[in-house]
């Protein structure tokens, strides 16, 4: 059992929830992730590990509520406990000085980001971070990031905070400038983002490190449902990743295969909403 | 009452039959296929053992267990003195009784079968461990042994991990089983299905460990949340049974498309996630009419009733090899074809076929025949020139076997792996570094829940041994 020490919402439907994780809390490397399942009869989810206070014996989860499963995992109280979590899961990120490096986040990813820039800022690098969002609501632990960074680039869909556009737009001019050009590039975000910033940078040859969240049961190395093509091997990102390089992944087959439960995931919500009808 | 009939009269009665769910029925819900013996089938089935001297059927049980000396007391209707002797040999008799195979075993040795039919051990052993789970208040209290003081961390709660807990806590050392599931049970659990070993099986197995004081810590992943160097700095001994790991894929393509499952991935989301098992699950499952099992052995037989159970109309087996040549037991051929399940034999696949969605629709296949044996003794498949064709599937699943798991070995640099990647452990279970001893699938890649239990029962006396230098 672990106990929420404290649940904070940052943005609509995205939590920070602290939890009483000591030996977690110790082993764990920026990068790495935990499976959590609620309760008898929940899913078994993968979440990154946003942060950890191997003194406090606490990890940091940041959660964004889109299924039933993590709708229900943010809705844990404080002093109340959540029954599985094992971890950390996963290769370490590999971090080292680059020197000037691009970290793009987009929506949930952002936070996933986090841990990276905090590796990647205390090995010395130059960071520059581009996080994305719909509109500035959904724009994410922007003064945390901003404090790692050097510089802090912010783009909205729909202009209401820093660039109007996608956060390729900045990175895309970065590229073009020789004395801003990274030497190498982290994204973390939706697929589509994923792949584009892949794309962008696989011409100028730049390094460029992805974290992949695909449908995972255990996370322990068994079912092999986290497979990923990557170059020409099968991948597994529980034990192979989550990070890989951006310019193998196959990311259409990633995006095809998240949503093989979609008809499931559409019925189960329904029945979610069907119970609160029932409730009333 | 006594056990004295003359051979003769023992000669003259036959094999019992286990009772069975009808197949229609089964074939639609998770219940257990096989009923149980009677009690008057139990002792009829205990008196056909002529208790020979050269006790044969031991040598073929992998953990040794006093085959005659159980079935005596059976059949001298002493029930608790038969589950003394079944439980002092065997930490998992009910588990045994039920997935162990006993016709390559202690039945395949058994003198009866010599002429006719072996004794059915497997069953009478099932027999006297259900009595045990329901009779505990008429059970013989097993002295509580005296404490060591030495300590033992055991690495994976399966079968080989239990059997180790087992032995090693009724030696007096206090033992703590790791799991990185948040169940314990390791493959008995999330591997094979209720209808072949209930659920209920393994929690009453595991509560008689926790009665003799194993300490039973879920969701902590050794390898990650602990590493090896961390358990023999603070433990005196270390099990390692972490089992198995990733499937090997087909290497064939369109094993990515949306509704391929390995089977590791398939079983676990309707055993231990409980998908379509049990209405309130949160976890997911594809459901088809028409899925295609590739394998031969018993996963592959579980998942296909598994998929006969979640409503397949049509649940086939592809292998490519014969009927004769597959590994899995008889039993569990049988049971799946009297649940409907077709047997498409001499059949490889070369490539799945999906939709333009990136649903798959067909299983390629080409047609097999048997050449001369190979180094396995087994007839080696050869391809038929010309012979492809398709078989239409909305779910296939790869039950061909798994790899070794990555998660610990690669945290433990000094423990000695083979080339692919299995810990390397002598007889006794001793590995590379001093004090850490290995058993099961890690070590052995795939294999069964006995041979596993074997090593876990090898292992404990070798660790007992090195506790007491």
């Amino acid at each position: 059992m672990f106990e929420v020490v404290s649940n904070e919402i940052l943005a609509e439907n995205l939590h920070k929830m602290v939890l009483v994780a000591p030996r977690i809390a110790k082993a764990r490397k920026a990068g790495q992730f935990v499976m959590v399942r609620l309760a008898q009869g929940e899913e078994r989810i993968p979440l990154t590990i946003g942060d950890a206070d191997p003194a406090a014996g606490t990890i940091t989860l940041f959660i964004q509520a889109i299924g039933a499963s993590t709708r229900k995992i943010v809705e844990t109280p404080v002093g109340s406990f959540i029954r599985d979590v094992a971890g950390p899961l996963g290769k370490e990120t590999h971090i080292t000085n680059w020197g000037r490096v691009a970290c793009v986040g987009g929506g949930v990813g952002t936070a996933v980001l986090f841990p990276l820039v905090k590796a990647l800022a205390e090995a010395g690098n130059e960071i520059t971070t581009i996080i994305g969002g719909r509109s500035e609501r959904y724009v994410i632990l922007a003064d945390e990031l901003g404090a790692l960074s050097k510089n802090l680039l912010i783009t909205t869909e729909d202009g209401s905070l820093g660039y109007k556009g996608f956060v390729t737009g900045p990175l895309s001019e970065m590229i073009a400038d020789p004395a801003r050009a990274p030497q190498a590039v982290f994204a973390v975000g939706p697929v589509p983002m994923m792949k584009a910033v892949a794309n962008l940078t696989r011409e100028p040859g730049i390094e460029t490190i992805v974290s992949l969240n695909p449908i995972m049961i255990d996370g322990t190395g068994m079912c092999g449902g986290c497979r990923v093509q990557v170059g020409t091997e099968t991948k597994f990102a529980c034990v192979d990743g989550p990070e890989f390089d951006a310019h193998l992944v196959d990311f259409d087959g990633l995006s095809d295969r998240l949503t093989s439960y979609r008809k499931e995931e559409a019925h189960a919500a329904e029945g979610c909403k069907l119970a609160k009808e029932v409730a009333k | 009452m006594s056990n004295n009939l003359s051979p003769k009269e023992r000669m003259a009665i036959d094999r019992v039959h286990m009772p069975e769910l009808p197949a229609d029925e089964r074939s639609t819900n998770f219940e257990e296929v096989n009923l149980g013996l009677s009690a008057d089938q139990a002792l009829s089935e205990a008196q056909r053992c002529l208790q020979c001297k050269t006790r044969n059927c031991v040598a073929g049980c992998p953990v040794g267990v006093s085959i005659p000396e159980f079935i005596d007391a059976l059949a001298c209707d002493d029930l608790p003195k038969a589950a003394q002797i079944l439980r002092g040999d065997n930490a998992l008799p009910a588990v045994c009784g039920r997935v162990c195979p006993q016709e390559t075993q202690c039945e395949a040795l058994c003198v009866r079968g010599k002429k006719g039919d072996a004794v059915a051990i497997g069953y009478l052993e099932r027999y006297v461990a259900d009595w045990a789970m329901l009779h505990p208040d008429r059970l013989l209290k097993e002295a509580k042994p005296a404490s060591t003081g030495k300590t033992v961390a055991v690495v994976g709660c399966g079968p080989a991990g239990l059997t180790a807990a087992g032995e090693l806590a009724r030696m007096g050392h206090q033992v703590t089983i790791f799991e990185a599931l948040h169940d314990t049970g390791g493959v008995l659990r999330y591997g094979i299905p209720e209808f072949r070993l209930p659920k209920e099986i393994i929690d009453r197995e595991v509560a008689v460990l926790a009665d003799l004081g194993v300490t039973i810590e879920c969701n902590v992943i050794i390898g990650k949340t602990l590493t090896v160097a961390e358990l023999t700095e603070d433990f005196d001994a270390v099990f390692i049974a972490n089992g198995a790991g990733l499937p090997t894929m087909l290497n064939i393509p369109g094993e990515n498309l949306k509704g391929v499952y390995a089977a590791n991935e398939f079983l676990t989301r309707v055993n231990l996630m409980e998908a379509g098992r049990r209405e309130d699950s949160a976890t997911p499952i594809l459901q088809r009419d028409e899925v295609a099992v590739i394998g031969g052995g018993n996963t592959a037989m579980d998942c296909v009733r598994t998929a006969r159970r979640l409503g397949a109309k049509r649940a086939m087996i592809i292998y490519r090899r014969g009927e004769a040549e597959m590994p899995a037991r008889v039993e569990e051929i049988k049971h799946a074809k009297e649940e409907g399940v077709e047997f498409v034999m001499l059949t490889a696949p070369l490539a799945i076929v999906g939709t333009e969605n990136g649903w798959v629709q067909a299983l390629r296949c080409q047609k097999m025949e048997l050449g001369p044996a190979d180094e396995s003794g087994r007839r080696r498949p050869q391809a038929i020139a010309g012979s492809e064709f398709d078989i239409p599937a909305g779910i296939v699943i790869n039950a061909v076997g798994t790899n070794a798991n990555p998660l610990l070995t690669a945290t433990a640099p000094d423990l000695k792996l083979n080339k692919w990647g299995n810990v390397v452990a002598d007889d006794e279970g001793q590995t590379s570094i001093p004090g850490v001893f290995a058993g099961g699938d890690i070590v052995r890649g795939g294999a069964t829940v006995i041979l596993a239990m074997g090593d876990g029962k090898r292992a404990a006396a070798a660790i007992d041994q090195y506790l007491k230098r």
